[in-house]
């Protein structure tokens, strides 16, 4: 393209609106686009001679298309490669085309043009209907968050105009994109290829049936991308400069705003200053104040160490903190994605290696529901859940969308990416930044030695994690038993004797669960450090949780896992809460509506599916017997 | 913000992103209008100061303006300026149009400082507006060992995530302007103040729209002689900016294939 012609201009200052055009390969978007180019006078008319001289060399009528196929390769191929960024305008505003390309495997190029579209057109054959890339474009908008989709059913001049095959195509599209949670303002009948352009600018006199915006009038009532300033503050750390006394703590501001004087919380670090002053080159007075999209460099009052990659908020709604959360994805590798690949992690400026704990569903994109199959092939998108060694600050896309999405790196390359949703997994803020800080350990002056040989053994966490039903409980309370007739200061904790004192204020939200199980944690450590066996009996769903517990305790702790199907826990359901929970009665049940994460290398694992409880017993006293009696 | 502010915002995004993920930098300062807005970008997203070398590569067949301009605001500017020479004409692909002949010079001249200097990453002020191939482009564009542009197999940049991991021995081209217009240079030259060679302002009915070679770089038809004017000139006409680069009407793949060897 040149720049040379009108339409470029840019004088008004104002942004000019991005538009992707998607759809299947050859549903007619160069051709389109072509002539949308030319209808509204944005090509030179030496422009136009020179594609029609080149349509003419190679012994064709004109090619609306040839005007976006730079290459070579492509004109001979006869299909856009890559990406294609076109500025025309209306009389009511300025437009960027992005041309995404429609051949399957050029999926990481069409996520390249429209991932920061703010409208999209999808073009579907009027001869050919619905296509499954049709379906699967529609998809990927919604994952990328475009916020509006209209419908350009092209071509109509090859099917005679025909109104009922018009209307077949409208219902089918509109109902699908209803499904995706997108309300199109329009479905458009037009032809692009012939010498009368229909729809495009001018109306139709081959559509009379049509009442509907041309393609022009469409654009213009298209709604600009929502100002992201009202939202939370999320200013991602993209580099620390130290420039002539000065520490510039340097990065965009993605949503929300900042001024001198706030006190900003740095996620994950939870280090927190203030703003001393927003820095700048070129400009006559230092800024007050900054907002989303700017980007800005300030100082802070206190020399704090924060670094690349974490994230500045308020105090008031900081992003999330977690080691692990779900993901709705798509996936441009060769490589297939499974359970248990490492991958790099990129959500702004922050990196972390991240595993693929569960490929959760691969989306069927033809019907929307899951495929049944657990490994995501090139050009797929799917439902996983990826859980990380530490921390990471990140927002649920639905809230803070631009902290709410990541890509994925293997090999050097973008594979893939997606959005990030929490469904059944708590925040972790409060868990690691809820602790007193300015307490000291009370020094004892009866050592733990002591106590050990006084009993006879050592004291010690035993861990029971598993699912409802599984038979944690009524292990533990016999084995109890048992211990304590053999002599060993034994005591069980449950839901039943922390439920209604200790935990007395906590419900059932992830949150709080997670607090139930903290609390739980530090409370069985000081039991084993009393030179107590405290048998811990707690459902305890997340890795992250019992992790806590084991750091609370050190090396008295000891994880037991009390293993039994869903299926079979549903079946032997003592407390009627599996039915419950299938009927919708009690949310976030675990195994039903909140995951369970099974232990990877328990100390001692006991299969009541196999087991009897007998058995089971006299596994875990056996274990006692070797691992903690003092010999 | 209006759309200045968001180039502006991207730019200095670019090259906050290329300072911290990559060792060893550089920038290509033509001394032309791109250029210098792409200098002024890197000041202010450093705040003043230019932390990686500026590199001239000196065809010996530029206008005596544009040395005289570069050497007065590498200094006044503190920029640490790095120039090298380029191979005679003669020793150029025979098969590449006269006009391209000349131009890949520049490349081999670029290939040989890189060879010396070793960097991993060079920015460019190329703009996806001003050649139907640049509009293919990336911000942050790998080039294999022997600098060769692989556009069939870029890879995917979005949601403002670039690539930025690379296999050793990878050199990248880094794009800041890759979204800028013509005019919006030119609008952001006049709000910034930024200083430009005379040579874009008309002197007896023609001016230079574009800055290359002496020999191979015309003069178009104007009589805009400020900023003002030059802007409003652009609204108007109908002439594309290369106009007066010969090489680019040489041969309709000339450009790709300069492209293609790694020019700029």
């Amino acid at each position: 393209m040149s720049a040379a012609s009108k339409p470029h201009v840019t004088l008004s200052g104002q942004n000019p609106f991005q538009l992707v055009i998607v759809g299947h390969v050859d549903h007619g978007k160069s051709t389109f686009v072509g002539r949308l180019l030319y209808e509204t006078g944005a090509l030179p008319e030496s422009k136009v001679q020179q594609i029609r001289a080149v349509s003419e060399r190679r012994g064709q009528r004109m090619e609306w298309a040839f005007l976006l196929d730079a290459f070579q390769a492509e004109r001979d191929q006869g299909i856009t490669i890559d990406v294609s960024r076109i500025p025309f305008k209306t009389d009511r505003r300025q437009y960027v085309i992005i041309d995404a390309p429609g051949h399957k495997e050029f999926l990481k190029n069409m996520v390249t043009g429209a991932a920061d579209a703010e409208g999209a057109f999808l073009m579907i054959d009027a001869k050919e209907g619905l296509q499954e890339q049709s379906r699967r474009h529609a998809y990927l908008l919604s994952l990328m968050g475009t916020h509006q989709v209209s419908v350009l059913v092209t071509k109509m001049d090859l099917i005679n105009y025909d109104h009922a095959k018009f209307q077949k195509i409208e219902t089918d599209i509109r109902a699908y994109l209803r499904e995706l949670g997108f309300s199109p303002r329009a479905v458009v009948p037009i032809a692009a290829q012939g010498d009368e352009a229909d729809n495009i600018v001018h109306r139709s006199t081959n559509m009379l049936w049509y009442t509907g915006p041309t393609v022009v009038e469409l654009l213009d009532i298209l709604e600009p991308r929502p100002q992201n300033e009202q939202l939370p503050l999320r200013m991602p750390v993209q580099d620390v400069y130290r420039l002539d006394e000065r520490r510039i703590v340097a990065g965009q501001i993605e949503t929300g705003r900042l001024a001198v004087g706030d006190t900003l919380i740095f996620s994950p670090s939870g280090k927190t200053a203030k703003i001393n002053s927003i820095e700048g080159w070129n400009i006559s007075y230092k800024p007050n104040e900054a907002s989303a999209g700017q980007p800005v460099g300030f100082t802070l009052d206190q020399q704090i160490f924060v670094e690349r990659g974490e994230i500045a908020s308020h105090a008031i709604d900081p992003p999330i903190l977690t080691n692990v959360f779900r993901g709705s994805i798509f996936w441009f590798n060769d490589k297939p994605l499974r359970a248990g690949d490492v991958l790099k992690m990129k959500l702004t400026t922050a990196e972390h290696m991240v595993t693929v704990q569960s490929v959760d569903e691969v989306i069927d994109t033809e019907n929307l529901g899951g495929t049944g199959r657990n490994e995501v092939q090139r050009s797929e998108v799917a439902k996983v859940t990826l859980r990380a060694r530490g921390l990471m600050a990140l927002d649920e896309a639905s809230r803070a969308p631009l902290t709410g999405r990541f890509v994925l790196v293997d090999n050097f390359r973008i594979v893939g990416g997606g959005t990030i949703s929490m469904d059944g997994y708590p925040d972790q803020r409060d868990l690691v930044t809820k602790r007193g800080t300015n307490l000291t350990a009370s020094v004892t002056q009866v050592d733990r030695d002591a106590r050990w040989k006084r009993n006879g053994h050592k004291g010690a966490v035993l861990w029971m994690t598993g699912l409802s039903g599984a038979g944690k409980s009524t292990i533990a309370r016999e084995a109890e038993k048992v211990l304590f007739l053999k002599g060993f200061n034994v005591y069980v904790l449950d839901g039943d004797n922390v439920r209604g004192g200790l935990n007395a204020n906590l419900g059932f939200s992830p949150e709080d669960r997670a607090e139930n199980i903290r609390r739980v944690g530090e409370v069985a450590a000081l039991f084993a450090d009393a030179g107590i066996i405290c048998l811990a009996s707690f459902i305890s769903p997340y890795a992250s949780d019992r992790e806590r517990a084991r750091t609370a305790a050190g090396d008295a702790f000891h994880e037991v896992y009390v293993r039994a199907d869903l299926e079979v826990c549903e079946e032997r359901d003592p407390k009627g809460l599996y039915k419950k929970a299938r009927t919708g009665e009690i949310p976030d049940f675990t195994g039903i509506s909140a995951p369970y994460e099974a232990p990877d290398a328990p100390q001692l694992e006991i299969n009541t599916a196999a087991l009897s409880i007998d058995e089971g017993v006299a596994a875990l006293v056996a274990y006692v017997e070797q691992q903690i009696r003092l010999t | 913000m209006n759309d200045l502010d968001h180039l502006e915002a991207e730019g200095i995004y670019i090259f906050r992103e290329a300072f911290n993920r990559l060792d060893n930098i550089a920038m290509l300062w033509s001394l032309g209008k791109d250029s210098n807005v792409m200098l002024w970008l890197a000041r202010k997203a450093f705040f003043g100061h230019v932390p990686f070398p500026v590199v001239h590569v000196d065809t010996e067949r530029k206008f005596p303006e544009m040395i005289e301009f570069r050497d007065r605001k590498a200094k006044e500017w503190g920029l640490n300026l790095i120039t090298g020479l380029c191979p005679p004409v003669e020793e150029m692909d025979p098969t590449l149009p006269p006009a391209a002949r000349s131009a890949a010079r520049k490349t081999v001249g670029l290939k040989w400082l890189n060879d010396k200097y070793k960097w991993t990453g060079i920015f460019a002020g190329i703009r996806r507006d001003e050649q139907a191939v640049r509009a293919k482009e990336r911000f942050f564009s790998p080039r294999g060992e022997t600098s060769e542009w692989d556009f069939r197999d870029q890879p995917p940049e979005f949601w403002g995530q670039f690539n930025t991991d690379f296999p050793p021995g990878t050199h990248l081209r880094i794009h800041p302007l890759l979204s800028w217009t013509e005019i919006d240079i030119w609008r952001y030259t006049q709000r910034e103040k930024i200083p430009t060679i005379s040579l874009y302002f008309s002197k007896n009915g023609k001016r230079y729209r574009s800055l290359g070679d002496q020999d191979i770089t015309f003069p178009v038809d104007s009589e805009a002689s400020t900023i003002d004017e030059i802007i409003q000139e652009l609204t108007t006409t109908t002439v594309s900016e290369r106009a007066g680069r010969a090489m680019d009407h040489e041969q309709e793949d000339a450009f790709e294939r300069l492209r293609r060897a790694g020019y700029m």
